[in-house]
């Protein structure tokens, strides 16, 4: 199918998964179930063969609700956990079973932006030394006056004064934090960058002001986003791709405009209707019967099948597979495919 | 905004002044007058030669004939020796700044032995985990379970008969600092290892991960420096044990020699003298030993109070 | 009929010298049975508004000036005896993180039994019956097996349920909603408000709704009052701020939302932060952020008045309209 693309996509993910033990040691596997001492572990499926292309230039957004396995995705991109199966390549080299030296060339490429700016800065460093210090690690030829040259560039760059650099994180506020983290990332000069969450943590005039900090950096230094959150509003504006997952599978992936026009996926659709909208004074919310089932020894059929209205036997027992559209989009369902689904 | 640029940043006595810590010091008074008198202790025992009227190391300086006086409050006294003399003519109130010097060089240095040993093998635990983390942690656990006076009394006496009394005697101050320093590691790492798992999982270490730093890098970079509030809290208390580690083994005859007396070995060396009515050269190293302790102590409560934000009182 | 009435209610947090005004001269109404939103950013005191309400500020907080009637009664001079009566009878909280106002150690039948005995004469067979008849109402399956359960047993979204659940144990008359959904996921929160809304409008109680998001109080509420600082800067009917808000930061927190702009296109953000409670700038607090602001802005604080359908405090609100008007006949 690859083969077929004249350009190579930046990122690939081939049937990606994350399993999580739940019982760690030996000891902890034994239960007493029915009258028998039995071994048994359990696990938790973070996330189940995902497969996915992030293209050059793009920003992939992945959304979905708590538990379904996004964060673990970026987790597993920038490579702070390893897979339990699947590939991911980048730039058509396979990279998830480098070494941390092989990697080393990668880091300077690919970066991460985290969620919580009170937590992803070291408290103990002032801005100078943070934003130094990996310049200096990865540029060791670099003279002392080009470090600070550089890092004196960045800060202005992401609209923080290099007056403030003497300063510690605890100084500044959660907006002012989460721009320090930006440039944190952008010294390396990055061309990818997987962004978990970084405005969620943050107040809604300060998200505007972040967001358009990162749509410009795109602009100007062409960078590729994996965008992870659950704000759909935020994927709308941001996103030129959507991946909604649902308990670590993509249930549905497509262009912003045709997911938010047409969503095709039953749970796409609440989700969508889920969102409180300003002016609209009475939504039609699609009300889902439950909850998201614990990602621990998964159904057999499709994930969603305990929520959906439209579930039938064959749900129960068969994993949709993700089948492309008529418009582009690539949907998982059963439902979708056997057109049972009134629109 | 505006007032972030205008401010100079501060220097760090002004910062460590306004700092709650500061703030909460100046407070309380017990913190305060604790500070107060271990700053004295300590100086006048660093300036021990400075300070104290005689030399007891110096032979030349201790006539047999002065012997037992008491101190100068107390009729008998010879003016010349503020806290009188013990059983062989020495001063006491210069063996006792010499004492305390020793005691409390022990005391540091085993603590810093302490220290170096507990926070490495506790970063390296915390941050690598698994097996590693396992071995390590039983490994403490089983050093634990030795008290800490009955290795060093089975070490010491076995070194003692090993090398006969003279060259042990000699060499004493180092055997003490070694053993007083590995028997207590345990309590260093359990804590290091504590906070680096929880520091461990913060994102700051992910970021720095991401930057591609290598594990030594982010241990002594980025985990270290954020683990240090804990650190100070137990050396304070480590502190305080080991000088009284220190003075047991030396009461016990298995530390320092009576000719260069710590506090302990002079407690224990009037011991002999206190049904003869000579009760001051043991009741007064003993006072500045137990003040010495009790305010370390009191310090470090403070400082467990101010840098636990668990026990913060709201 | 008013069911609260809050004038120039001010209160302060004690620092090491002094202290800092978290809330300043807050006033409004609430009638019975009305839903009443509060909005704004972290800091700008609307969760202290809350807390005030049902006389939980604790130290370092305190109140310093102003009068809440609830029902008539003064709150801010009741014992705490008496208010121990009021709240969780008349008055009950919600919070944003359900685990803290259940009890981990106690089972959901325990703590509901407990807070019915606790302002009721009951026999402990009624109190379960009545417990049962609640956590039907918001939609709790079997709720007779629920009473045996542990919280941490439960979803997040049932658990706020319950918590639901035990505020209307008693038939309050007033709700405190914080944040009741932040916590939650898109799916859930839009059934946890819009069962808040239903239980509300059918047993004629009253909210306040304390949030950060417009969208829901868009939904929820028929009033809202927009807080920036300590203060309230816009008061009035829900419909008219959401569509036609007449201060610069109401105006702006609204543009900032990425559904006000095109895809793509950098989204409107009002420059600077929120200022910290310790340094709020003289004059109107909003003015260094604010790009209508003249002089008298900077040295005197404007008056909530009344301007077009709502209450506003901006110096500079007539001039701000008539460029709008101008703009859209441009």
């Amino acid at each position: 199918m690859n083969d077929m693309n004249p350009a190579q996509p930046l990122l690939e993910l081939k049937g990606l998964e994350k399993r999580f033990e739940l019982d760690r040691g030996f000891l902890e596997t034994i239960k007493f179930r029915s009258g028998k001492i039995v071994r048994e572990r359990r696990e938790v499926h973070a996330v189940n063969n995902i497969s996915l292309n992030v293209e050059r230039g793009e920003a992939l957004c992945v959304v979905g609700e708590s538990g379904c396995g996004k964060s673990t995705v970026a987790r597993l991109i920038a490579g702070l956990l390893t897979p339990s199966g699947g590939e991911i390549h980048y730039e058509g080299e396979r990279i998830d079973n480098r070494s941390r030296h092989a990697m080393m060339p990668l880091r300077k490429k690919m970066q991460m932006i985290f969620q919580n700016p009170y937590a992803s800065l070291n408290p103990r460093m002032t801005i100078q030394q943070a934003l130094e210090e990996p310049v200096r690690y990865h540029n060791p030829e670099m003279s002392k006056s080009d470090v600070l040259e550089k890092v004196a560039t960045v800060m202005r760059s992401v609209g923080v004064d290099p007056s403030w650099a003497k300063r510690y994180p605890h100084e500044f506020s959660g907006g002012q934090r989460q721009r320090i983290a930006i440039a944190r990332a952008l010294t390396v000069d990055p061309e990818f960058i997987i962004a978990d969450e970084p405005i969620s943590a943050l107040d809604v005039s300060i998200q505007a002001q972040v967001l358009n900090l990162m749509l410009e950096a795109k602009n100007q230094r062409g960078l590729t986003y994996l965008f992870i959150t659950h704000d759909l509003s935020v994927v709308q504006h941001f996103g030129t791709r959507v991946a909604v997952l649902y308990l670590g599978s993509v249930c549905e992936l497509a262009d912003t405009a045709t997911l938010f026009e047409n969503p095709k996926h039953p749970y796409t659709k609440a989700l969508l209707s889920a969102v409180p909208q300003l002016k609209d004074d009475h939504p039609n919310h699609i009300r889902l019967k439950g909850e998201i089932p614990t990602p621990i020894n998964l159904p057999q059929g499709c994930p969603f099948e305990s929520r959906c209205a439209y579930a039938n036997d064959r749900c129960r027992v068969e994993q949709p597979r993700p089948l492309q559209q008529a418009d582009g989009s690539i949907v998982a369902c059963h439902a979708v495919e056997e057109d049972r689904l009134e629109s | 905004m505006s007032t972030l640029e205008t401010i100079p940043p501060p220097s760090l006595w002004v910062r460590l002044w306004d700092s709650n810590m500061g703030y909460s010091f100046r407070r309380n008074p017990v913190a305060v007058v604790s500070l107060i008198i271990f700053v004295a202790v300590a100086l006048m025992a660093i300036f021990a030669p400075l300070v104290a009227p005689f030399d007891p190391y110096d032979p030349a300086q201790i006539d047999i004939m002065n012997s037992e006086y008491p101190p100068i409050w107390i009729e008998g006294a010879d003016p010349s020796f503020l806290f009188g003399t013990d059983d062989q003519g020495r001063d006491l109130w210069s063996t006792i700044l010499y004492g305390t010097r020793l005691s409390l060089l022990i005391g540091l240095c085993a603590v810093a032995l302490q220290a170096f040993l507990g926070i490495t093998i506790g970063l390296i635990a915390g941050y690598v985990g698994g097996r590693l983390d396992s071995l390590l942690m039983r490994l403490a656990d089983i050093q634990l379970s030795f008290s800490t006076l009955m290795v060093a009394i089975i070490f010491l006496a076995v070194t003692q008969a090993m090398f006969g009394s003279e060259t042990f005697n000699q060499y004493a101050i180092y055997f003490l600092i070694v053993v007083i320093g590995v028997a207590e590691w345990p309590q260093y790492a359990r804590t290091v290892r504590a906070t680096v798992l929880a520091e461990k999982k913060k994102e700051y270490v992910d970021g720095a991960r991401v930057l591609g730093f290598g594990p030594l890098r982010i241990m002594v970079r980025h985990i270290l420096p954020n683990s240090m509030s804990p650190i100070f809290v137990i050396s304070t208390v480590q502190v305080a044990n080991a000088i009284i580690s220190e003075a047991s083994l030396s009461f016990l005859g298995l530390g320092m020699p009576p000719s260069q007396p710590s506090l302990g070995s002079l407690i224990s060396s009037g011991f002999d003298y206190i049904f003869s009515g000579s009760w001051w050269i043991t009741a007064i190293p003993g006072v500045v030993l137990v003040v010495l302790v009790l305010v370390i102590n009191l310090l470090g409560d403070w400082m467990r109070d101010v840098l636990n934000p668990k026990s913060f009182k709201g | 009929m008013t069911l609260l009435s809050v004038r120039d209610l001010t209160v302060k947090f004690a620092t090491r010298d002094s202290s800092v005004t978290a809330l300043n001269r807050i006033s409004f109404d609430l009638a019975k049975g009305e839903r009443l939103g509060i909005v704004g950013e972290s800091g700008a005191g609307k969760s202290i508004t809350g807390f005030s309400l049902m006389n939980l500020l604790s130290r370092p907080g305190f109140i310093d000036n102003g009068t809440i009637l609830f029902q008539g009664d003064d709150i801010v001079k009741m014992s705490e005896s008496q208010m121990r009566s009021i709240r969780g009878n008349q008055m009950a909280m919600i919070f944003q993180d359900p685990m803290v106002t259940l009890n981990p150690v106690l089972t959901i039948g325990q703590q509901m039994v407990e807070t019915l005995r606790a302002h009721r004469k009951l026999s402990q067979k009624e109190a379960e019956q009545i417990a049962i008849v609640k956590l039907r109402e918001v939609y709790i399956p079997s709720p007779e097996d629920r009473l045996g359960q542990y919280p941490h047993e439960l979803s997040g979204g049932m658990r706020q349920r319950i918590v639901i659940a035990i505020a209307l144990l008693l038939d309050p008359q007033l709700i405190i909603a914080d944040e009741p959904t932040t916590a939650l996921d898109v799916t859930i929160q839009a059934d946890i408000m819009e069962l808040l809304l239903e239980l509300c409008q059918s047993n004629k109680v009253g909210l306040i709704l304390i949030t950060h998001d417009l969208g829901v109080v868009s939904q929820m509420t028929e009033r809202t009052l927009v807080m920036y600082a300590g203060k309230i800067i816009e008061a009035g009917r829900t419909r008219e701020i959401i569509n036609d808000p007449q201060h610069p930061y109401t105006q702006g927190l609204i543009n900032a939302l990425p559904q006000q702009t095109q895809p793509g296109n950098p989204l409107k953000q009002i420059p600077g932060n929120m200022p910290s409670l310790a340094a709020i700038p003289n004059g109107c607090a909003f003015n260094p952020r604010c790009e209508y602001a003249l002089d008298h802005c900077r040295t005197t604080a404007p008056e909530i008045v009344q301007y077009a359908h709502v209450e506003v405090a901006c110096h500079e609100v007539s001039r701000l309209h008539s460029d709008k008007s101008e703009e859209r006949s441009a």
